[in-house]
């Protein structure tokens, strides 16, 4: 089974970032960078999958910096073959851009199955996996909680609002991994050593014309400061007058 | 449950690393958050090593991490190795003892010192965790002059009959084998100390946990018995000789208790940090208070300071030329400044500091054996004076 995972490098889900000087991209200065926890599902799936099929290929494709080879590495610890990094110093906001040199990187790769995480924790905007599907022609089934796959036929499950909707589709087919799909693997110390040997082909990426452009990003407003409205039950009466008609969330 | 940990680096030092030795020690920092420290309080309230997590440990690759792959190992450097120790002591000085034990005092003498036989049935045995190890040197009347020991192995047609007693052995009780070091010859020759490989069920063979710890409470500490023990011949190593060859085990682990400390340190560090910040008393956040202060200056001061140590050492380790008085500067430092960053960090936390729930009584209370096993810090202290005086203060 050859199975492709695209992967982001995004910041640390718990790192402070800043808003560089332009007022419109991050300060990536002093950040740690990290494999977007979402992706993480998608190489944890791959690599069973391969297992279970006995044998078959697991490609790691990102688009990204030189430094993305970082990101990529660490997939290759936890057991993916070899890595394709499609390089460029940004990455465009425009997932259709991003979408289209990807699709352009799988097209004609034979992949069975074409794995991402539901969205990248930095933009949040779920598009590009969808996107590839649709300009590879190829079904699309997002936000994946439960896989099986047999004869080339899958079936999914995905949580939606009050319940598990189940899906069926045909290989190849693009998904999209949600949280809960898996246990994401560590990747082991054997891993680290032999990710370093492992095949990472680095190729320049050629975004086309962007249909979108970021204006300005601003941090959310600085919460106020709180304030005790009493103590023990003798407070219930002011602390509910106070949420009904000063902050307005009863 | 404590926050994600992030490592406390003020001086850019991961800059310093490689991206194998940072992914290395992010896998294991991951590790330790989500499956030693949820459940490592209660551990050491209940008085128990946590056994449940060896077959992860193995997975990952901690045991003997530094040693060559052929035996089932990753192959790592030393400052990789080093990271490793880092992040299970910023756990608990216990499991990081475990670690240290297995690699450096079990599979490295059998590395070291092991026929090519020895080495190929007990290392991949022992990498995946499937036997586990412990270091007979210390006895209870011989601790920091372990020459003196008087366990014996006399040889036999056949083999060997070893006897005598060993104590303050970790992991002593959970051992399927245990290295036991015995004088060959006569009781005053240091020269004919040996090492010998013992399955711990063999006739004759017994450990007994040390019970009223109030250290190391999630670490198996034993006493171990040897009455007639029988051992075929193979259970030598062969290449062990003499008081050396314990001492070279000791300087393997005492590499990684310096770059463990600094695990510790940053544990209590981190915690007082974050206790500070949110901690109101006279209507601020007592981090705002100059004393406070002080103390989180002081101790951010001393674990930067450790890092360069420890990864220096690391460097030299790696370069083949580390000598074992650079081990013991560092381990006399770093486990000292780590006491002392767990003490006033506990101090720090006020009541709270008392309490399992927060790390840093916990840290303080292994770390003063920390500060006393692997050679205590006064030993360390005369190894120092020997090196700078060339007089040596033992005899």
């Amino acid at each position: 089974m050859k199975i492709a995972v695209c992967i982001k490098r995004v910041p640390d889900s718990e790192a402070r970032v800043k808003i560089a000087a332009d007022g419109k991209s991050l300060d990536e200065a002093g950040v740690k960078f990290i494999l977007n926890p979402y992706d993480e599902f998608a190489v944890e799936e791959a690599l069973q999958r391969k297992d279970k099929a006995g044998s078959g290929e697991v490609v790691v494709i990102a688009c990204g910096p030189q430094a993305a080879q970082e990101t990529i590495r660490t997939a290759l610890a936890m057991g993916a073959d070899r890595g394709v990094l499609l390089e460029a110093a940004t990455v465009p906001a425009d997932g259709l851009a991003v979408a289209r040199v990807l699709a352009g990187e799988l097209k004609g790769g034979g992949y069975d199955l074409i794995l991402f995480g539901k969205m990248a924790i930095d933009d949040y905007n779920h598009q590009v996996g969808p996107m590839v599907a649709e300009l590879l022609d190829l079904p699309c089934v997002t936000c994946v909680a439960h896989l099986d796959l047999a004869q080339g036929k899958g079936t999914a499950e995905r949580e939606v609002e009050g319940g598990m909707e189940e899906v069926e589709f045909p290989l190849p087919a693009v998904l999209t991994a949600d949280k809960g799909l898996n246990e994401p693997r560590y990747p082991a110390l054997k891993g680290i050593m032999a990710a370093k040997k492992k095949p990472l082909e680095v190729k320049p990426a050629a975004f086309g014309a962007a249909g979108l452009e970021v204006l300005a990003m601003t941090p959310p407003p600085e919460r106020k400061e709180g304030r005790i409205v009493g103590e023990g039950a003798a407070a219930v009466p002011a602390l509910l007058r106070l949420l009904r008609e000063e902050a307005k969330v009863l | 449950m404590p926050p994600k940990f992030h490592g406390v680096d003020f001086y850019n030092v991961d800059g310093l690393l490689s991206e194998e030795e940072r992914a290395v020690r992010d896998t294991v920092r991951g590790w330790v958050d989500d499956n030693l420290l949820p459940i490592i309080g209660e551990c050491y309230v209940e008085g128990r090593f946590p056994k449940q997590l060896i077959p992860g440990m193995a997975e990952l690759g901690l045991f003997g991490a530094n040693l060559p792959e052929e035996y089932g190992c990753a192959g790592l450097n030393n400052v990789a190795y080093g990271l490793i120790m880092q992040e299970l002591e910023r756990g608990d000085s216990g499991v990081r003892s475990f670690a240290s034990v297995q690699g450096s005092l079990v599979m490295y003498p059998i590395y070291a010192f092991g026929s090519d036989e020895q080495k190929k049935k007990w290392l991949p045995q022992m990498a995946s965790g499937k036997v586990i190890g412990c270091f007979g040197l210390t006895e209870p009347d011989f601790g920091s002059n372990p020459g003196g020991m008087i366990t014996v192995a006399k040889e036999t047609a056949d083999g060997w009959v070893l006897n005598g007693a060993k104590m303050w052995i970790t992991n002593g009780s959970t051992a399927q084998a245990a290295i036991v070091w015995a004088k060959t010859g006569a009781i005053e020759d240091q020269n004919s100390i040996r090492g010998f490989i013992v399955p711990t069920d063999t006739k004759g063979f017994s450990a007994k946990d040390q019970k009223g710890k109030l250290s190391l409470r999630a670490s198996d500490t034993s006493e171990l018995v040897l009455q007639d023990v029988r051992l075929p011949k193979d259970a030598l190593l062969p290449k062990s000789g003499g008081l050396k060859s314990p001492l070279m085990c000791l300087t393997q682990a005492r590499y990684g208790i310096s770059w463990g400390a600094v695990g510790a340190a940053m544990a209590c560090y981190d915690e007082a940090v974050s206790y500070a910040r949110n901690r109101v008393m006279f209507g601020k956040p007592i981090g705002a208070f100059q004393l406070q202060q002080a103390r989180l200056a002081e101790m951010l001061t001393e674990i930067t300071k450790a890092q360069l140590l420890c990864l220096q050492l690391g460097r030299l380790k790696d370069a083949g030329t580390m000598t074992p008085q650079q081990v013991s500067l560092a381990k006399r430092n770093n486990v000292s400044m780590a006491t002392d960053i767990a003490r006033e960090a506990r101090r720090l936390l006020g009541a709270n500091g008392i309490l399992a729930e927060y790390q840093a009584m916990r840290h303080l209370a292994n770390l003063e054996s920390v500060y006393t096993y692997e050679g205590t810090h006064d030993i360390h202290t005369l190894v120092l004076g020997q090196e700078i005086t060339g007089l040596s203060a033992f005899s």
